[in-house]
């Protein structure tokens, strides 16, 4: 799927809060094999961090790549599963933050993992149809798995974010885009409810690979294109072996995905996790670089991207902190502090 | 539950927006309506970058019910770069992680949360400049 105007992307930013736990930890408490975790470590949110706070530095980080006033945005769109309120928008309090209201779209976008690729490519329906010059989606979590649950290694905090523009100002042009959903039962959270629940037997071949490989192939098949073409490639990362293994079977060797992988030093944030995957590509980039990206989310559904990198990536990259510099300012907590952070306690 | 009084001071937390005088150009924070310097009435928005200096810092250890989730925190005196000085909590760093003199940077946190069921409230702090190079 290709707009009427070329677009591409003019500015991107991201955060990542600084605590991490490691895997072992949690596996220490719950008494599992310290060998078999999934994961190193995650990143873990400070007390006065949620989804808002964590948009608004990657709002911020994405405008000073941009260069451009945050008036200029016609759109504030933020994909998360975690709504700091069940109602009222995020979006609002983000747009307010960075100074792009009153005469800008906001919304927030709901599909598990997916939400935040999805604002993307709505960014870029809304650019290229020459309804705005700019616009902003943002992808961003702080996932909670259930204590002792499997998803509870590597649910983390962080996120992404992309200010879509013309093609001419993009650091790096989008090329198509696609996208693939069915009704797929692996993983849901009602109402009221704190932490969601997995359909086990289907998480893995009926719903990330089923989704993440048709639509990736739609998106080669429509450009023409194959592995060989792209210099790197992003699969959407709830561990360390699902991006590996779907690389894998769609042809991308190891090398082409590893600069793109951070679930084993940060986890999955889920509606980030595709997006931050992308951005720390981005961050060592050169001109003519082809790169791949595919998200997931539960539910389920797959958006793919493809993208080349101009020129104008040399003079916007250092604006803002690259994912490894992110990455790098850690401090470990142990379960009690964690559990303390992410409200486990009650008082 | 004030909602009303935060709703109106709301944006000035999250941006750091203070004032500027038309006369004689001094920068305040929180805003002023009267410039404190010359006395004029022309004041108008000005958004303050967000950077500047500890001045001077303690630690908190006995806070107010509201902000018991968040200690122990050091709250400082900080030095605007326009000039200003203002008192706010410090984020991501524990009191012994600072220093007199240390660069600073301003970012927009959860400052409190009425209960489970009341809003919440976002304002600024500051925390020691996140240092990023890029290969
Ligand atoms: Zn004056």
């Amino acid at each position: 799927m290709k707009p009427n105007k070329s677009v591409g992307i003019v500015g991107y930013g991201v955060y990542i809060p600084k605590y991490r736990i490691q895997n072992t930890e949690i596996a220490r408490v719950w008494g599992n094999d310290p060998n078999l975790v999934p994961i190193r470590e995650k990143s873990v949110p400070g007390s006065d961090e949620d989804s808002v706070t964590i948009a608004i530095e990657i709002a911020r980080n994405a405008l000073k790549r941009a260069g451009i006033e945050p008036k200029d945005l016609k759109a504030v769109w933020i994909g998360t599963e975690s709504k700091p309120y069940a109602v009222k928008p995020t979006s609002t309090i983000v747009a307010e933050a960075i100074a792009a209201t009153p005469f800008v779209n906001a919304a927030d976008w709901e599909f598990a993992c997916k939400a935040g690729s999805e604002t993307v490519q709505a960014c870029i329906a809304y650019v290229g149809s020459g309804m705005a010059n700019y616009a902003l989606g943002i992808g961003v979590d702080t996932a909670q798995g259930s204590p002792s649950d499997a998803l509870e290694y590597t649910a983390a905090a962080g996120g992404a974010g992309y200010i879509i523009g013309s093609s001419k100002e993009s650091l790096a042009v989008i090329e198509s885009s696609v996208s693939y959903v069915t009704d797929t039962p692996d993983f849901w959270r009602r109402q009221h409810e704190h932490y969601p629940k997995h359909g086990n037997r289907f998480t893995g071949e009926p719903s990330y690979f089923k989704h993440v490989i048709n639509c990736s192939e739609a998106l080669m098949d429509e450009l023409g294109t194959n592995p060989e073409d792209y210099d790197y490639a992003i699969f959407h990362q709830p561990n360390r072996k699902f991006p590996l293994e779907v690389a894998k079977i769609l042809g991308f060797p190891k090398e082409k995905i590893m600069d793109g992988l951070i679930s084993p030093y940060i986890g999955n944030t889920y509606a980030g996790s595709a997006l931050l995957g992308l951005a720390s590509v981005l961050d060592i980039s050169k001109e003519g670089d082809r790169i791949f990206c595919t998200s997931y989310g539960s539910g389920a559904g797959s958006d793919s991207f493809s993208i080349e990198v101009t020129d104008k990536i040399n003079d916007r990259r250092a604006n803002a902190p690259s994912v490894k510099s992110y990455i790098e300012r850690r401090e470990e907590i142990d379960y009690a502090r964690y559990a303390r952070y992410r409200k486990k306690i009650r008082m | 539950m004030n909602v009303p009084r935060h709703w109106r001071e709301q944006v000035r937390r999250y941006r750091l927006l203070g004032s500027k005088c038309c006369d004689c150009e001094e920068i305040s924070f929180p805003y002023r309506l009267v410039c404190p310097k010359c006395r004029s009435r022309k004041c108008e928005d000005y958004a303050l970058i967000g950077k500047g200096k500890i001045l001077s810092f303690t630690d908190i250890n006995s806070p107010p019910q509201e902000h018991k989730y968040n200690m122990p925190y050091a709250v400082a005196l900080i030095g605007l770069v326009e000039g200003p000085i203002i008192t706010a909590q410090i984020t991501d760093a524990r009191a012994e992680e600072l220093e007199i003199g240390m660069d600073v940077e301003m970012v927009t946190r959860k400052i409190m949360e009425y209960n489970e069921d009341g809003i919440i409230c976002y304002g600024y702090k500051f925390r020691p400049i996140v240092k990023y190079a890029h290969p």
